[in-house]
């Protein structure tokens, strides 16, 4: 075992696994709304995160067909991305919530799940229909942006690239704005109140249906923009893409206990840095007899200790006052 | 209202038909149908490769069936899709096992699809050719209906191995997919590497298809002079694709599962200047396959993808057989077995050189090719420069 190479590789992979992180964060956070005011979990999620990532990935093709790709300074480019694929699944969830939840609402609760994963197969081969009829193509490619690529060499063995940093502070933002909008304002005070008591909420005038589509609306936005920052990161996304980051999101959001915002932040992080680190330490420590493929069943070994320890998750109790 | 003559047209053309036709229908039917299959990945990520295989087997079908209709059958071809997929596969196998009709079947794409598919064809000695399975298992398990006419991971991965230390390359990290054939052909590249001295410091297989951060890490930390990825292209690419994006000089190669022009399309310019050992040789190659490479280009409007002439070869020799084996029936249909025993016996020259079979099933001097990609734009797949060329008959099989 080479201890100097363990230390060597720490920070660079304490980078990674936050970069990970943020990213399972900004799409655990749909699922907690949701479990928040509507007490289900939005399967259809996952689909939501890659419809974001594929409508990026049309605009930029688009802008590269077009030829102006070049000429647009690239951080004008990245909000323009991200405020599309913000607004279309946005209203793509808000969409599913009205035709696929809310006819269910009074139903038991096993049956918006069941619905919920219709709709994330539908969605799935939705968007593979609609690829390979416009593009012909399964496998769809983010054109590179080179300004994006550029890399600091911060120390001899950490170094962190444009787009790295603007998907750690896009999702900064995005929470932190999130944050405001859940506990200083009158909006956010309704969800709060919806996620609370939906009927006495509603006898204190707040419009209930309007709120949880709101929530579906801000939970799916902060998918699609991480589906976006996906892509960017990680260029390559098909149709099934959505399907693991969307398990693993939903993972963290139950580590942080569910229905909890910071929790689902946290699980986010904490799920991304476990990945990361046993991912690149695994073979290294054990030399060569578990390798990087063995991350997933160490990262939910320790979720499993963690339930056992905790059941409603790292900051689950905070949520579970009602009475 | 055009939809209405539309319809009228095939109404009469059809009554017609039946009019006209009843004699040579009865005819058909005395001596029934000859179907041929191929099994590859039509949809998913692989589907560039595998629709490659499918286009190359029905130029070939349309093209030669003429020598079986004359002796009275019809010949049909029917695509099957494995996604490349084992279980897929196997219940594709099941279906097309049931189907007396189909007498071979020309597939798979990836070598863990093709074993447990062969177990299933086996049972009613169903003769399957592949085009593309590389992986020792297909031949070494001695099946009398399973053959190949591309060459061998073992030997493949020896000429990788050859191919590195002939480009002085110190330490070596090797990379695969977990899958049969991936992993198979990473560990022949690994052991044989070490026999010829490059240091490997890194052997690591994973299932990720998007984010390979952490494992580029510990590459990047140790600094190797080459990557060796056994793989297919639509997982590769990417993780090429990162790899260079972090600033990872050293010089990739792949085995035969990185011949597809989808990799530059994914990986762009990190591709570029990376090598790859291949069995099929690009078709500029082959003197007799440039009518091969229009006719395709004429008929789907596209390039050959690496193993659609392999396919086209595959699926000559199975006719061939067939052909043979009517006549060894006198003129009836022919049993499976008869196909399989008369494809060990039959020699012919395809378009990728002569073909024969060993007594297990392997072409007795397949070719090995090592290519380096030459450009970014994947239109220009084709040009890549060729850096070796070898042609290896295969090893005697390890009791």
């Amino acid at each position: 075992m080479d201890t100097a190479l363990l230390i060597a590789i720490f920070p660079q992979v304490l980078l990674d696994g936050l970069i990970l992180g943020f990213m399972y964060a900004l799409i655990a956070l749909g699922y907690t709304m949701v479990y928040g005011v509507l007490e289900f979990i939005n399967f259809a999620h996952s689909e939501i995160f890659v419809v974001g990532a594929f409508i990026g990935v049309e605009i930029l093709l688009g802008l590269k067909g077009a030829g102006v790709l070049d000429s647009l300074p690239p951080f004008l480019v990245l909000i323009l991305l991200l405020l599309a694929g913000m607004a279309a699944s946005g209203l793509l969830a808000v969409t599913v919530e009205r035709i696929a939840y809310r006819p269910l609402r009074g139903a038991p609760r096993l049956i918006p799940l069941i619905s919920a994963i219709g709709v994330s197969f539908f969605l799935q081969d939705a968007i593979r229909l609609v690829e390979s009829i416009w593009r012909n193509a399964f496998n769809l490619v983010y054109p590179s942006m080179d300004q994006l690529n550029i890399r600091f060499q911060l120390t001899e063995t950490l170094d962190v690239s444009v787009k790295s940093l603007v998907v750690i502070a896009a999702a900064l933002l995005m929470l932190w704005a999130l944050h405001l909008l859940v506990n200083r304002t009158k909006v956010g005070k309704a969800i709060r109140a919806v996620a609370e008591d939906q009927a006495t909420a509603s006898l204190m005038g707040i419009n209930v249906n309007r709120i949880i589509s709101l929530t579906f609306l801000i939970g799916g936005a902060m998918g699609g923009a991480a589906g976006v920052l996906f892509g960017i990161q990680y260029s390559l996304i098909n149709p099934y893409t959505g399907f693991i980051p969307g398990i693993k999101a939903f993972t963290a959001a139950v580590l942080g206990g569910i229905g909890n915002i910071p929790g689902a932040m946290m699980g986010g992080l904490v799920l991304g840095l476990l990945e990361a680190f046993s991912a690149s330490y695994m073979s290294l420590l054990t030399g060569g007899a578990f390798g990087a493929e063995y991350k997933d069943i160490f990262a939910f070994s320790v979720l499993i200790l963690i339930l056992i320890f905790r059941p409603k998750g790292l900051l689950g109790e905070v949520v579970r006052e009602r009475t | 209202m055009k939809h209405h003559s539309y319809w009228r047209l095939a109404v009469v053309a059809l009554a017609l038909a039946a009019l006209v036709f009843p004699a040579a229908a009865l005819a058909g039917e005395a001596k029934g149908t000859i179907k041929v299959a191929s099994q590859s990945p039509l949809s998913g990520g692989q589907a560039a490769l595998g629709e490659g295989i499918k286009l190359g087997t029905q130029l070939a079908v349309e093209q030669l069936k003429g020598a079986i209709e004359k002796l009275g059958f019809k010949v049909e071809y029917v695509p099957f899709d494995d996604q490349a997929k084992p279980d897929v596969g196997v219940a594709n196998a099941k279906s097309i096992l049931a189907d007396k009709n189909i007498l071979l079947v020309i597939g798979h794409l990836n070598s863990g699809v093709a074993i447990p598919s062969s177990e299933v064809y086996k049972d009613d000695k169903l003769a399957m050719i592949s085009p593309a399975n590389t992986n020792p298992m297909i031949t070494d398990r001695k099946l009398p209906n399973v053959n190949r006419v591309c060459g061998r991971d073992d030997v493949q991965g020896a000429v990788g191995a050859e191919f590195a230390k002939g480009l002085k390359i110190k330490s070596a990290y090797v990379i695969h997919d977990k899958t049969t054939y991936g992993q198979g052909v990473a560990e022949f590249f690994r052991d044989d590497s070490k026999k010829l001295g490059i240091e490997v410091v890194g052997f690591e297989g994973t299932e990720e298809k998007s984010n390979f951060d952490p494992i580029i890490t510990p590459i990047k930390a140790k600094n190797p002079s080459l990557i060796y990825f056994g793989g297919i292209y639509d997982q590769m690419a990417p993780f090429f694709r990162q790899t260079r994006e972090k600033g990872v000089k050293s010089t990739f190669l792949a085995p035969d599962g990185a011949d597809s022009s989808d990799l530059t399309k994914i990986a762009g310019k990190a591709a570029v200047g990376m090598y790859y050992t291949t069995t099929a040789g690009p078709v500029a190659l082959y003197p007799k396959a440039k009518t091969f490479a229009d006719d395709y280009r004429a008929k789907f409007g596209k390039s050959p993808e690496p193993y659609a002439a392999e396919s086209y070869d595959a699926t000559a020799v199975g006719l061939k057989a067939i052909e043979a084996a009517i006549k060894g029936a006198g003129g009836k249909m022919p049993a499976r077995e008869a196909v399989g025993s008369a494809i060990r016996k039959t020699k012919s020259e395809g378009i990728t050189g002569s073909i024969e079979f060993d007594e297990k099933g392997d072409r007795k001097k397949a070719g090995y090719f090592v290519l380096q990609v030459y450009s970014e734009d994947p239109g220009k797949w084709g040009d890549n420069k060729l850096v070796k060329r070898l042609e290896i008959a295969p090893p005697p099989v390890k009791k």
